[in-house]
């Protein structure tokens, strides 16, 4: 195993700033049992810590380092401030990575979402049933399979002479046909589905384990006192899923901000950087174009991006339960 | 419930188009991997004669035991370390408790939503230089970093939960702090630890992103990075493409299959808590 195992525990606090719990011995001596108690907790977390710090907060500083200078992996790198910053917020090409980044968001969270929401609502009533049983089995598959894996699936159903294609012939829709990864109107709501196809699974599954949940006498005095379902689903359903709705949510929004493996199997951001998003960007600045800073500067912004998207989700969507 | 009968044949139907939808790409997979290698067939097509010999051909060029062989070994250094690390660092800040618990535990969860391009440039330079680039270690030692802010927080979660009065009763009776960890915790804590296992196990077989940037050559790959190598290597050559892509996928499904329930509420759980 790989772990330092003479750990030095971290620093303790050294004061003792929590109230006490009652005890038996002298106070000197429940204070000295405390410290020995916390050195020995401090040594348990610091292997985790360790590897933690090692290898990503140590990156993440050198990344915010890296995206002051101007450096292409060998030569004597030059300060540059905030042009690289400059750079991502204004050339086309990047800008228009984070703003791939939100449409996605679209594609891979709220269809899926909404999707599932729905589809939960509707399968409710047999929620116990052997087919949704079997059914949970298999719209997890996609959940299990590497992302690139599905991406590849995709790129061969969405090509000219793919599944999705030769169904729409058979309907006599032959005049929307195309390789619908390789049109410019198309490509990015085509990666879009892909990611759908992959997010839509769990959040049905997830949403329907909370509605469950929900009490069915709920529902019974909503239908006795003469409530529709569309009522039934906005002061019963809906309240009663927020938790999971919350997760889906995030999961998925996060996956849509830092999209990858898809997108580089299925278009490698093209038609024309039309799927291009940062975290495909930052591959290419940082190890094809040699743009060691602009591809920091990048991951810095993306960083950020997803914590100021979360945070807020998080409050908005958890914040008011308990 | 009430529940009428449009309300059932509705909620079938729906299912039903859901998991066709599911499973029909994997359909077509299979299917077009039957064709003549080198040939462009249809979406879903049964070829005249099956070519059975593509997924032979398949398993050659991708060379299959070798990429399992690597992505077990990516397996044995990841997930057993990772699950004991977490352990000893749940049980640290979950029971133990010290004096500054609740800001490490804070500094660990500002990593949960961390995306992994963020830090991949710099983790090259420093791969790099550790001198470890191109071997599998590249891929294990970092994994075991960036799954610690889920890790920890899940172990975490799970210690926090076990009841005190546990724990007390035990220490009146004399127990040391080992005795209460091995004796008490840890048997209480298997479920939580084989889901954390389950849930390492399946992104660590999924990781592409460090695999196509720290290693170079496929074989040294986890079975995502190799997929992406393959397609590379095979990408017009459809039937074959289709035939190595489901070889690649064939280990994983097995897994899922066998162990479907454990999987599906390690992933609920999972994301619950991430």
């Amino acid at each position: 195993m790989p772990a330092p195992t003479s750990a030095v525990p971290a620093p303790g606090l050294g004061g003792d700033a929590r109230p006490r719990r009652p005890s038996s011995g002298s106070r000197a001596r429940s204070r000295h049992r405390r410290l020995g108690g916390d050195l020995l907790a401090y040594a348990l977390v610091a292997p985790a810590a360790l590897f933690y710090a090692f290898f990503v907060l140590r990156p993440i500083v050198t990344s915010a380092q890296y995206s002051f200078y101007d450096w292409n992996g060998v030569s004597t790198a030059t300060w540059v401030g905030f042009d690289n910053y400059v750079a991502v917020l204004s050339e086309p090409k990047l800008v228009g990575a984070i703003l791939n980044a939100f449409e996605l968001i679209l594609y891979f969270s709220i269809v899926p979402v909404g999707l599932a929401l729905v589809a939960a609502n509707l399968i409710r009533s047999i929620a116990a049933s052997r087919l949704a049983t079997a059914a949970r089995t298999v719209l997890f598959i996609p959940q299990v399979i590497p992302l690139v894996a599905a991406g590849i699936i995709w790129s061969w159903q969405l090509s000219s002479d793919g599944l999705v294609n030769q169904i729409l012939r058979a309907v006599g829709l032959d005049a929307v046909t195309r390789a619908w990864l390789g049109d410019f109107g198309t490509a990015l709501p085509a990666v879009g589905v892909i990611g759908a196809w992959v997010q839509v699974g769990l959040c049905l599954v997830l949403i329907l384990s909370g509605m469950t949940r929900i009490d069915a006498s709920l529902y019974e005095a909503a239908r006795l006192d003469g409530a529709g379902p569309v009522r039934e689903f906005f002061s019963i359903t809906l309240p009663g899923v927020r938790q999971e709705i919350a997760i889906c949510v995030t999961v998925t929004v996060i996956s849509a901000l830092a999209s990858f493996d898809i997108i580089y199997v299925a278009t490698q951001g093209g038609p024309g950087n039309r799927t291009l998003v940062p975290g495909l960007q930052i591959f290419y600045l940082a190890f094809f174009e040699r743009e060691i800073g602009t591809a920091s500067a990048f991951s810095i912004v993306l960083m950020a991006l997803v914590i100021a998207v979360v945070l807020p989700l998080q409050r908005l969507l958890r914040g008011r339960e308990s | 419930m009430i529940v009428s009968r449009r309300e059932k044949i509705i909620g079938r139907t729906i299912l039903v188009v859901l998991m066709l939808v599911t499973v029909l790409p994997f359909v077509s997979l299979f299917v077009t991997a039957l064709h003549e290698s080198g040939s462009y067939p249809q979406g879903i097509e049964w070829p005249e004669t099956p070519h059975w010999e593509n997924f032979v051909l398949a398993f050659q060029s991708a060379d299959m035991f070798r990429l399992l062989g690597s992505s077990i070994l990516i397996e044995l250094g990841v997930v057993p370390a990772a699950v004991l690390l977490a352990t000893l660092a749940g049980f640290g800040l979950g029971h133990l408790k010290p004096v500054g618990a609740r800001a490490v535990f804070i500094v660990f969860i500002l990593g949960l939503t961390l995306p992994f391009e963020g830090i991949i440039t710099p983790l090259y330079f420093q791969i790099r230089d550790l001198g470890i680039l191109n071997t599998r270690w590249a891929i294990i030692l970092p994994l075991i970093g960036l799954f610690m802010p889920f890790a920890v927080t899940w172990m975490r979660a799970n210690f926090a939960t076990i009841p005190r009065e546990l724990s007390e009763a035990a220490r009146v009776d004399g127990a040391s702090t080992w005795h209460l960890f091995w004796r008490i915790h840890i048997p209480l804590s298997v479920p939580a630890i084989s889901s954390l296992a389950i849930l390492l196990f399946l992104w660590t077989w999924n990781q592409f992103l460090l695999a196509i940037v720290l290693v170079a050559d496929p074989a040294q790959r986890t079975m995502a990075g190799a997929l992406g190598a393959f397609q590379g290597r095979y990408g017009t050559d459809i039937p074959l493409l289709c035939a190595g892509s489901l070889l690649i996928l064939t280990p994983t499904l097995i897994v899922f299959l066998l162990f479907q329930r454990k999987f599906v509420s390690a992933l609920l759980q999972g994301s619950l808590k991430g």
